[in-house]
């Protein structure tokens, strides 16, 4: 057998996506997840999609290490600095929470007093000012074993420059760290920023035995289960990397499951001819937004898991605002509506849910509303939603303050959080030079597709491409998922004057490098590709634009020439700014090397409907649903029985078992011949 | 007619959108730092005939949000001396007297024009990081006037029908020591403000004029009335504060900032009557920045209240003129961040007696901008400009927060390793200062160890513009106060302390010579022997708190394998409290 499995495992469900490509053939699932023992949930999903044996890999987006983040429930670790600066982590960069209001501190995850100086020191230049002793790094690795450290990170000033100090000290540790859980940060991230390098070190360490423990569980589940074929984790930047990898470098699985549903979606759009899509997850709590121009997901060069806690390393740029089916709604002191950041969370969850909360919330205006269908609640946890209890919320809480009545009330929430989402979109599309007519929402989640007519009309985006199984994006993005491996490296070049033939060897060898991570990961694959990129400026500018690099390294060389790296700055310069500045010399800052191993591509034409669907057998009558203050009689359909190429006209709402389409009136949706939802002006 | 709320909030999110993007240009631009990392900038609309803040970016410096207005205000009457706005204008200026703050802020003001009407102004404000003047960057604490801070620009037209005026760019290129840097700047500015007038002209034809200049004067009523009812929650009462500037740089004499807060009902009245008259160093602030640096006092206070001219309808100011806060040309300004950050700190004393179980402790409130410069091989300069961090106040919900930056500010700091490449300087400390954070139920937050060596045999001269060397930041509620700052550098001799506490002018540093900075806490908030003594001797073992402190100031008694002496604690404890 050739399945492999995508499985997504979230705080509430698991989702599982089983492809067998030698059958075409295709399964989902999803079971409750069980927090606090993950592979029992884990087994649980396989077994839903058909058991362990015979599979011949297994692609995991894990919540794990964000979870473990967030709730600061890593490892015990030591931290081991350059002396003079073991507080550069807790320092930051002088920020404070937020811009106004002066409350609230900041717990470093390395205490003060697990954080050991020693002697050494490098230059900016990346000579050695003061070499390390390795008799007192071992020495300092003692006192943290004694201490109950489990992990250790290195991070020494001015190591991105020179890195010998740093693999002095772990050469010393490491006779005394057996179980490997040492990382130092010219491993980790080889980048100008101490604390930004510093921070991404310690999270990883704080990770390892984390990671580490969980992958082992999982491991030795599917062991037991008979599974013999290859297991990998997505990372954050939406590729695949082996578990030996994500055991040395959790770090890059904070955002792995949020990734694996963006890559997902940016293959479906491919696929159904929109190239350009704006993906949109709403869940419970927030509204998870991501661009996708070209066919390609857009990357942030780090991210801020909480305050304080950041991890630098590419990552698919996902936007998170505080609105979500569980945001509350209120009138504030000035009069005004307000929805958000506030969430009733899924325990208690809204008031339409009956478990205490009175405070109404978007998904209770929903129900007021009729857009979502109080008899058959998503996730099949309850038999069904209270919409008295929502729509007397609603009028009491909003309606009065407001002089509106319930569904008056219900329909201004839904415009404020439409208003909020339109905002997140706006920022991610027009503020980054992009038309947004050019662009189609991709609704995927339980409650995106609600919303996907007013997104359209606010933000003046062209269509909506809603996935044939938003529920499980994520999951069948653990499936199509290339293998990835980024690395960077500061490198501070002028480009006048610069040794071509010094960054052509530079570059090749990291590309060869880069190579044999992929080619070591063990999944089949149609190729390697590896590309390079480069952080670049006019001298005297801090901030530095990604420029792609035209070169391509085969046969020990890459082919660097100044005037490429020139004409490719100013081609990425022009892009983001209006005006070159010729007059300025230009400075190389990082060197960026990507390796991408294309996996086999899927044929999603696998996910498209029987074709013995009929559209009569998708009818399911109709329902009063309010739009704009007016109601309206919505034909209601089961959208998963609907045949390809079939048409309706809103106003409308579609149901499957994960998810609520609404189709606004003035609308229509049409089903593509691979069973997607594309929505578009009547 | 009346905007319906929805209406109105969805408009509010989209005009503050526009001042966003305009923020987040500029930010990416900027070619010198304190723009582009430390976030020295600020954008809005404002008001046509007014020039009363309308919509602020979250992003901008919150004294400039406070400040702009201001500004918008000097170019209303320069240009109304002139026939009034005209279709295609920028204009350009940076005197601190006429609505700016200090010479190295550089605003850019344009007026929006609809069906031949002017709907709104929007601005620009970036902080440049030369001007000319004595000491390069601009923080000269030896001015006596402004003359010797840099070239002072009044509101002239930099572009008409569009077009940028080359003898404005021409002058302004011949009177900085950075002119490349000051072009890249203000392109950014241009950028910036190209933009919010392209996004604001796109909303206007979707929405027109009329529902949005609705929204706009709705926006300005609901931030008064939100203020008002913030106001009428405190009680009625006049709550006196007063602190000190340790010296102007020239004379060393305390310099004081006196505050009567006055609340009643839904009103409040700040007068600032009794500080200290202008005095002859840089340590002078205009009305105008008075008020805007209130302004962002009371925006720390009440975060919710949002950022237009409405939430200052209902506050009286009252400032003496020709006192050092409302002071007139030519009496020097640079070192203004010194001065707001005192008078804010007046405030939230003030506030603090009003309500002591919301207030915050004082924050560092000290910028310390130190520059350390030298010559390379070719005669040209290097000048390494930083400021640096300390610890914020203890409040109601938590301790202070180590190392933060001031309430004026949302600058990150450079990391040291930029600045290691950039210039020949090298750091031998980045450390946590302890015993800095005031004691209290809540602890201040700890300020910062600076420790920077010369790493060129040319050698280097140091000025810093620092406060808070003789008056510690402020606890509050039974909180005690943070330790001040203190500055050294090394001579041949050995360490040296300057005559004017914080205030340096050109000491000389050989090669390998160190200046040292030991930045302020921020002050305790509630009684120190009211802490949980576990959470003391915590404090002792990360280092925070020595245990002679902990003594002291918590009577907590802390052995020296850490533990705590829980007996010998309960029996100080009970003496104190006898």
């Amino acid at each position: 057998m050739s399945a492999i499995v995508g499985v997504d495992v979230g705080g509430t469900f698991t989702d599982l996506f089983a492809l067998d490509p030698a059958t075409g053939t295709f399964r989902t699932g999803k079971v409750p997840s069980r927090r606090g023992d993950e592979a029992a949930g884990f087994v649980d999903g396989l077994n839903a999609v058909g058991g362990m044996a015979g599979l011949a890999a297994v692609v995991h987006g894990t919540t794990v290490g964000t979870n473990a983040l967030l709730e600061r429930k890593g490892a015990r670790i030591g931290l081991i600095a350059t002396r003079g600066f073991r507080d550069v982590l807790e320092m930051r960069r002088r920020d404070r929470r937020r811009t106004w209001g002066l409350w609230g501190d900041f717990v470093p995850v390395v205490d003060r007093d697990l954080r050991v100086e020693v002697d050494e020191r490098t230059r900016a230049d990346g000579t050695v000012l003061v070499p390390i002793d390795p008799a007192q790094v071992a020495e300092a690795g003692r006192a943290l074993r004694a201490r109950g450290v489990e992990a250790i990170a290195v991070a020494f000033i001015n190591a991105y420059a020179n890195p010998a100090n740093e693999r002095a000290a772990m050469a010393a540790l490491r006779a005394l760290w057996p179980d490997g859980h040492l990382c130092c940060s010219a491993d980790i991230l080889p980048e100008i920023r101490e604390f930004e390098r510093t921070s991404t070190t310690a999270l990883n360490a704080y990770l390892q035995p984390v990671v580490g423990a969980y992958l082992g569980r999982l491991e030795a589940a599917l062991g037991q289960g008979g599974f013999g074929g290859r297991f990998h984790i997505v990372q954050s930047n939406g590729g695949v990397m082996s578990t030996a990898m994500a055991r040395s470098l959790p770090v890059r699985t904070a955002l792995s499951g949020p990734a694996a549903g963006v890559i997902a979606a940016a293959a479906i759009a491919r696929a159904a001819g929109f190239p350009d899509v704006i993906t949109g997850d709403l869940g419970g709590t927030s509204f998870d937004v991501s661009l996708v121009a070209n066919g390609q997901p857009a990357f942030a060069a780090q991210a801020a898991i909480d305050f304080g806690l950041v991890i630098r390393t590419p990552m698919v740029e996902i936007t998170t605002i505080g609105a979500g089916g569980g945001s509350i709604a209120r009138v504030d002191a000035g009069g005004l509506l307000q929805v958000g950041p506030e969430s009733a969370g899924s325990v208690p969850g809204p008031v339409c849910y009956g478990a205490g909360n009175d405070r109404p919330t978007l998904t209770d205006a929903n129900v007021v509303l009729g857009r979502i269908n109080a008899e058959r609640p998503i996730g099949g946890a309850l038999a069904r939603l209270d919409v008295e209890a929502a729509r007397e919320a609603i009028a009491r809480r909003i309606g009065a303050p407001l002089g509106l009545d319930a569904v008056a009330a219900a329909d201004a929430i839904v415009r404020v959080a439409n208003a909020k989402m339109a905002g997140a979109i706006r920022l991610l599309s027009i503020e980054r030079g992009h038309d947004p007519a050019r662009f189609a929402l991709m609704p995927f989640g339980g409650g995106g597709a609600l919303h996907a007519g007013a997104l359209m009309r606010e933000v003046g985006l062209k269509a909506t491409l809603v996935p044939r199984f938003p529920g499980v994006t994520s999951a069948l993005g653990c499936v199509l998922a290339d293998l990835r491996h980024d690395q960077v490296q500061t490198v501070n070049l002028m480009l006048a004057g610069l040794d071509e033939a010094a960054l052509d060897a530079r570059l090749a060898a990291a590309g060869e490098e880069a190579r044999g991570v992929i080619e070591r990961g063990g999944l089949p694959i149609e190729g390697v590709e590896v590309r390079f990129e480069a952080d670049m400026h006019y001298v005297g500018q801090t901030h530095t634009v990604a420029v792609p690099l035209p070169f391509r390294p085969a046969g020990g060389a890459a082919g660097v020439t100044i005037g490429a790296i020139r004409t490719a700055f100013e081609a990425a310069y022009t892009a983001a700014f209006s005006r070159l500045l010729p007059e300025i010399p230009i400075r190389i800052a990082n060197v960026r090397t990507i390796a991408i191993g294309r996996r086999p591509p899927l044929d999603l034409a696998t996910l498209a409907p029987p074709a013995t669907a009929s559209r009569a057998a998708a009818e399911r009558g109709a329902r009063t649903v309010w739009f704009d203050g007016a109601a309206h009689q919505a034909t209601v359909w089961s959208r998963l029985d609907l045949p390809a190429g079939a048409e309706i006209a809103g106003p409308a709402i579609l149901e499957q078992a994960d998810a609520t389409i609404v189709v606004d009136p003035g609308l229509a949706a049409r089903v593509d011949r691979l069973g997607n939802l594309v929505i578009t002006r009547a | 007619m009346s905007l319906d709320p929805v209406t109105l909030a969805v408009l509010k999110g989209r005009l503050e959108q526009i001042a966003d993007e305009m923020d987040a240009t500029l930010a990416r631009s900027a070619f010198n730092p304190i723009i582009a990392e430390a976030r020295d900038l600020s954008h809005g609309l404002y008001h046509a005939q007014t020039g009363e803040t309308l919509v602020q970016g979250n992003a901008g410096l919150p004294i400039f949000v406070g400040a702009t207005a201001f500004a918008v205000r000097a170019v209303i009457a320069a240009a109304a001396k002139e026939g009034g706005a005209k279709p295609g204008e920028t204009w350009i200026f940076n005197d601190p007297y006429d609505g700016g703050t200090h010479l190295n802020d550089f605003r850019l003001v344009r007026p929006v024009f609809r069906n031949g009407a002017l709907f709104c102004w929007i601005a620009s404000v970036g902080h440049w990081l030369d001007i000319g003047g004595n000491v390069p960057g601009g923080y000269n604490p030896r001015a006596t006037d402004a003359h010797q801070e840099g070239v002072r620009i009044p509101p002239v037209r930099l572009m008409r029908d569009g077009l940028v005026d080359p003898a404005i760019v021409a002058i302004l290129q011949a009177n900085t020591r950075v002119p490349l840097s000051n072009w890249g700047d203000l392109n950014g500015q241009i950028n910036a403000l190209d933009l919010g007038e392209r996004r604001l002209h796109a909303l206007l034809d979707e929405t027109g004029e009329a529902v949005v200049a609705e929204a706009l004067v709705a926006l300005t009523a609901r931030a008064e009335a939100l203020m008002r009812s913030e106001l009428a929650r405190l009680p009625d009462g006049r709550y006196v504060a007063e602190d000190f500037l340790d010296n102007d740089g020239i004379v060393d004499e305390p310099l004081p900032i006196r505050l009567a807060m006055t609340i009643a009902g839904d009103a409040m009245t700040l007068d600032f009557t009794g500080s200290a008259p202008a005095c002859a160093g840089p340590l002078n602030i205009s009305r105008a920045t008075t008020i805007a640096c209130c302004y962002v006092a009371l925006k720390h206070l009440f975060p919710e209240v949002p950022a237009n001219g409405g939430c200052l309808a209902p506050i009286r100011f009252v400032v003496p003129e020709g006192s050092i806060l409302a002071a007139n040309a030519p009496k020097p300004v640079a070192g203004y961040t010194e001065t707001i950050l005192r008078v804010i700190d007046t405030v939230f004393r003030a506030f603090g007696q009003a309500a002591p179980e919301r207030a915050t402790a004082g924050p560092f409130a000290t910028i310390n901008a130190l520059s350390i410069s030298g010559w390379r091989e070719a005669a040209t300069r290097w000048v390494m400009f930083c400021f640096f961090g300390g610890g914020l106040g203890g409040n109601p919900e938590t301790d202070g927060l180590n190392h933060g930056n001031n309430p004026i500010s949302t600058a990150t700091i450079p990391p040291l390793e930029i600045l290691e490449a950039a210039y020949p300087v090298r750091f031998t400390q980045w450390a946590l200062r302890p015993d800095s954070g005031g004691p209290g139920l809540h602890r201040g937050g700890l300020g910062a160890i600076y420790e920077i060596a010369v790493d060129d045999p040319r050698g280097a001269e140091a000025f810093l513009l620092g406060e808070r060397g003789r008056f510690p930041p402020f606890g509050v509620n039974g909180g005690g106060d943070a330790a001040p700052n203190r500055f050294g550098y090394e001579t041949e001799t050995g360490w040296a302390r300057p005559p004017m506490a914080s205030k340096v002018f050109g000491v000389r540093l050989g090669e390998g010579a160190r200046v040292r900075l030991e930045t302020p806490g921020g002050g305790g908030w509630g009684d120190p022997r009211a802490r949980d003594p576990a959470l003391v001797a915590r404090d002792v073992r990360l280092g925070y708190v020595s245990a002679e402190s902990a003594r002291r100031d918590y009577a907590v008694v802390v052995a020296a394998d850490g533990s705590m002496d829980a007996a010998a604690t309960a029996a100080l404890r009970k003496a104190a409290a006898a």
